[in-house]
């Protein structure tokens, strides 16, 4: 009963109480969290992954802003059905430029991780504007909003600043030229060569996506919601047995 | 500890704690909830050592039963697409002409495509295949770049106008309100197309109209505006309008031209699937 009655300490003193509890959480908690740090297949090597561009970044930030998450989620599980309706299922490593991912698990809309290349950008403008124009049962509101705010890009070097800190592959070259790179995928006429020269030849898509002069909200949306899912080069894909 | 205060016979201890004067009896657990108990953490334990678990230094432990979650799903798809794969194998191998007739593969390409439908092709062309402005409807007679199953069958497979795919069925239209026609001009070419099917707007400029066509429309839409499936080029002839036939819409399409985009489905559905979406097309009711 020796250490019983010690807990007599504990019963009576509610600061203790409270310093001990944190410490049983944190422990629990570092047990929980802290392999997935050294583990080395926690996130497998894939061919393809590269940062958001910064216009898709741009794309990302209004995503957030507008909610999308509250009805979409961008993770397809591995189960058959997911995976013939949105395609291969999601891995660990097509998130891993994601702050905050944007996994979720509420499917009010369907899954978008694999969005990117699914339908036309007059499809997604059309659909923007009035989602029932294309899909009469969706219950979507409507978004049209986005192509008449334009934007400039001004900050975008800023939020790619803050993405690095945390880890994604910025390069110094990529965050210098942060502006004119946003400017110059929204406009096939520009000089963008820096932009793929930087971002790749094979997954930066450079159009007008909104069909408008300028770089409007819409733009940078559509952008965004094309390049999902596209990255990883599923033909050189073995994937990992362990899990 | 407070001195236990009095009992009654058949009481039993107390655990010595006491509050306000509160004390609490040591009444033991049930034994039944105790085994449970018991049981599982006996149970936790074995299920660490069947299931992938505990962390190491490079990965964790995989478990004694193999368990994968990527193992089981493709498992799932491959017994599935073993079930099938005769049928599918007979489809791919099938004339695409064919198929309809064929008493064993017409009912199978056309649930098996409207499946696809349903989850590829619905959120253009509509759950029903009706469409929507910009989206063709998919029931009627009048095809762009054909209706007849091999052509359907390459719009498919390819798409049209998209990035993607080398193969993918192109024309553009150019925008003849940019540095090209005179307001006056395209305000008489559109009278002009509105009278093939219907009212023009202003009867007095539909003979203007009909010389702009001749020199500018007809190449693609043919002198008589039937149109030219070859160049995807819509008949404006008959009444079926894909962007709007009224006079602001038609004034917009010949001022900006229009771009529909389709994506190419062989790069993402198999040769099965293509097929059988298209089967389901063309029997929907415009096919040829």
């Amino acid at each position: 009963m020796a250490i019983l009655d010690k807990h007599k300490i504990l019963e009576t003193n509610a600061t203790l109480l409270l310093v001990c509890s944190f410490l049983v959480v944190t422990i629990g908690g570092i047990v929980q969290i802290a392999p997935l740090f050294w583990l080395e297949n926690t996130i497998e090597d894939v061919e393809g992954m590269r940062p958001y561009t910064p216009l898709e970044l741009a794309g990302r930030e209004i995503y957030l802003r507008e909610g999308c998450y509250v009805c979409h989620s961008q993770m397809i599980r591995p189960m058959r059905d997911e995976v013939e309706r949105y395609g291969h299922y999601s891995l660990a490593a097509e998130s891993k430029y994601d702050h905050p991912f944007q996994w979720g698990s509420k499917r009010t809309g369907p899954d978008l991780a694999r969005v990117g290349g699914r339908y036309s950008d007059d499809w997604h403008l059309d659909h923007m504007r009035d989602p029932q124009s294309v899909v009469p049962e969706s219950i979507m509101p409507k978004y049209g909003f986005l192509e008449k705010k334009k934007i400039d890009g001004k900050y975008i070097g800023d939020i790619m600043k803050a993405n690095a800190i945390v880890g994604v592959p910025y390069t110094e070259d990529m965050l210098e030229n942060a502006q004119s790179d946003f400017m110059a995928q929204a406009d096939p006429d520009s000089d963008y060569d820096g932009l793929l020269e930087r971002y790749g030849e094979v997954n930066v898509n450079v159009r007008n996506f909104d069909g408008q002069p300028g770089v409007s909200e819409m733009d940078a949306m559509i952008a965004y919601l094309q390049m999902l899912g596209t990255l990883v080069d599923f033909s050189t894909f073995t994937p990992d047995a362990s899990r | 500890m407070s001195k236990p205060s009095k009992k009654f016979d058949g009481d039993p201890n107390t655990t010595g704690h006491v509050w306000d004067g509160i004390e609490e009896f040591d009444n033991p657990m049930p034994r039944w909830w105790l085994w449970v108990f018991y049981v599982t953490i006996i149970w936790g334990i074995g299920y660490t050592i069947a299931y992938p678990a505990w962390p190491g230094i490079k990965g964790a432990t995989t478990g004694l039963l193999g368990w994968s979650t990527r193992a089981n799903v493709q498992a799932d798809i491959d017994a599935a697409a073993d079930k099938l794969a005769p049928i599918n194998a007979k489809l791919e191998a099938a004339e695409l002409t064919q198929i309809t007739t064929d008493p064993e593969l017409g009912p199978y390409a056309v649930s098996a495509g409207s499946a696809v439908f349903k989850t590829w092709c619905a959120q253009c062309h509509g759950s029903g295949a009706a469409g929507a402005i910009g989206y063709p409807n998919l029931l009627d007679n009048d095809w762009l770049w054909g209706g007849d199953i091999e052509n359907i069958y390459l719009t498919v497979r390819h798409g049209i106008r998209n990035e993607e795919d080398d193969d993918a069925r192109y024309s553009e239209m150019p925008a003849f309100g940019i540095d090209y026609l005179e307001d006056e001009q395209i305000d008489a070419v559109v009278n002009f197309v509105m009278s093939l099917s219907g009212e023009p707007k202003d009867a007095s400029v539909v003979a203007a109209g009909a010389e702009v066509f001749a020199d500018e429309c007809s190449a693609c839409h043919m002198e008589d505006g039937t149109g030219d499936r070859e160049q995807g080029a819509p008949n404006l002839a008959d009444a079926i309008w894909l962007y709007g036939g009224d006079y602001d819409s038609i004034t917009e399409t010949v001022t900006y031209s229009r771009y529909g985009v389709m994506p190419s489905w062989g790069n993402r559905l198999t040769e099965a699937q293509v097929r059988a979406v298209s089967a389901y097309v063309h029997q929907l009711g415009g096919g040829e």
